[in-house]
């Protein structure tokens, strides 16, 4: 219960700090915003009858947010609050472990919906993206969204043990997301990518969650085109589900507090 | 096998070693702090003054030997044992754009027992500074929050692993007004510093620590048998300044004293400086 209690007092202190970083507030929230405003002005011819490539890109990009909130800035922020002593700090007070977890879970839920609404609205307001027309679809956007920011951010806490330094940390986190999203379907359509490649992104979350998101926000229509022949909602869920427990036994076996033992 | 008191005894260590690939940062230290004492670690850098007291603090895994602090193994420190102890680690905290209120009421929450944290603010010396962003702070202003954060949770015992550098003095002899009414409310401060200043006015005793070693342990008056050995009496002559070295001074005034028939001129009895004589130690140890 106290645990519980401190995990949302370090989510609100969290945020609060969040939102005093104005580079953190700019690079999170307003980065894949201008991604989209770009991809969606310069690009936006048809892929398939009914849809443009800025619909397909405002799904991908819906899904990249979630990638960047949950696994890109905490693999670079951990390592930061490891190198600053910040992680030493806590573990010298009585806080209970789990507490600073919930916090950053707390945290990246708090901005991932933030980030989440901005586009989506972005996107419909200006891009012709359909808002999701029947529960089932909501319901879809809701468990793909949610598992999709839970493996990130568990891979992004798992990751962050890999920086020896926090300086180091960007180089080490920023090209495997960005490798990511131009393999996963993001900035290229999924189909056009090198069936080599489709391999490897189909081995990692972020091809699933944009697949997931396409369910959501494309027509029926266009589940022909994937390159299982449909949405494979199953396999989404297996994929994001095994990453989830993937990532939780990486981050209790690798969390390091400290820089030396 | 020591048999620990931990009534009396805040602090136990027998036979401490931390060895590193290639290098022994601890050598075999036997250290004894008592409860409510103010206990100074001097030594050089790289002594391995961080490294027994980041031991202590449950940080680091020793190689071998005993550590009893507050009766348990700081190895085995569990959220119970954090309660009563408060660490201000070397590194200075970030909290960046957290004001030092914020900071402070968070930690608080941490602790069962926490003391008000504006009255803790206000005792470090922060009260004018409580709605400032950390970040803006003074190198000393952000130590004294480091204090704050240390002393939230009304610890039995405070770690304060080099607290004043970087210090104008005027700070620090603030500081040290802080830490001398902490003792005086009963904490047992284990402090580590390389200002000699510091731990004779401050500690009750102090060890020398040199090259991993514990070379010394007693309080600042008599470390090195200063207050028994190698006096200095100097005086003046119509020749010039006399210095004699002499292991019992009083004598040699009482001789001056005769010979002068009444005041011996420009009279002085020295006894050598814990400068002097941590200088000698940490010379003889290395």
């Amino acid at each position: 219960m106290t645990t519980l209690r401190l995990g949302f007092a370090r989510g609100g202190l969290e945020i609060k700090q969040f939102l005093r970083s104005r580079e953190s507030v700019v690079f999170t929230l307003f980065f894949p915003l201008l991604l989209l405003v770009i991809f969606g002005s310069v690009f936006d011819a048809e892929i398939a009858p009914g849809v443009s490539f800025t619909q397909y890109f405002a799904a991908g990009i819906i899904a990249a947010g979630l990638l960047t909130t949950g696994f890109q800035s905490l693999a670079i922020q951990i390592p930061m609050e490891r190198e600053k002593g910040i992680l030493k700090r806590l573990r010298g007070t009585p806080m209970p472990r789990t507490a600073y977890f919930i916090g950053k879970v707390i945290m990246v839920l708090a901005i991932g919906a933030a980030e989440t609404v901005v586009l989506v609205a972005t996107a419909a307001a200006f891009y012709d993206l359909p808002v999701p027309s029947t529960a089932a679809k909501w319901v879809t956007f809701g468990w793909v969204s949610l598992l999709g920011i839970s493996a990130c951010t568990l891979c992004g806490i798992a990751f962050s043990s890999l920086a020896r330094t926090g300086r180091g940390a960007p180089a080490i986190v920023t090209p495997v997301a960005l490798v990511l999203q131009f393999i996963s379907g993001v900035f290229f359509q999924y189909t056009s990518i090198p069936e080599w490649m489709r391999t490897i992104a189909s081995l990692f979350p972020l091809k699933w969650i944009t697949q997931g998101m396409r369910s959501v926000f494309l027509p029926d229509s266009f589940a022909a085109q994937e390159v299982g022949g449909g949405w494979q909602l199953g396999y989404v869920a297996i994929a994001l589900g095994a990453w989830v427990i993937i990532g939780l036994a990486l981050c209790v076996f690798t969390f390091r507090w400290t820089d030396r033992g | 096998m020591p048999i620990v008191n931990a009534v009396t005894e805040a602090i136990t260590v027998r036979g401490l070693h931390k060895r590193y690939k290639g290098h022994v940062a601890v050598d075999g230290v036997d250290l004894d702090v008592h409860r409510g004492e103010v206990f100074a670690l001097l030594g050089p850098n790289g002594a391995g003054k961080t490294t027994t007291v980041e031991i202590l603090e449950g940080f680091r895994k020793r190689t071998s030997g005993e550590a009893t602090v507050l009766g348990v193994d700081p190895h085995d420190a569990d959220a119970a044992w954090r309660q009563r102890v408060g660490i201000v680690l070397q590194s200075t905290g970030e909290f960046d754009d957290l004001t030092v209120r914020e900071v402070v009421h968070h930690f608080a929450q941490y602790y069962r027992n926490a003391d008000d944290p504006d009255a803790v603010i206000e005792r470090v010396g922060l009260a004018d500074k409580r709605g400032a962003r950390t970040r803006v702070l003074s190198g000393g202003q952000k130590r004294r929050l480091d204090v704050a954060l240390g002393i939230i949770g009304r610890p039995e015992l405070l770690f304060l692993d080099e607290p004043t550098t970087g210090f104008d003095p005027e700070a620090r002899r603030e500081f040290w007004g802080l830490i001398r009414q902490l003792a005086a409310g009963g904490t047992t401060i284990l402090l580590t510093t390389h200002y000699l200043d510091e731990a004779e006015t401050l500690a009750d005793r102090v060890g020398v620590l040199v090259g991993g070693k514990l070379v010394a342990v007693d309080t600042p008056a008599r470390l090195g048998n200063r207050g028994t050995d190698g006096a200095t009496v100097g005086w003046r002559t119509p020749d010039g300044p006399r210095q004699e070295q002499t292991d019992t001074p009083t004598a040699v005034v009482a001789r001056l004293a005769e010979q002068f028939g009444g005041e011996v001129p420009d009279l002085t009895v020295t006894r050598p400086s814990l400068e002097d004589v941590y200088l000698r130690m940490i010379g003889a140890g290395e």
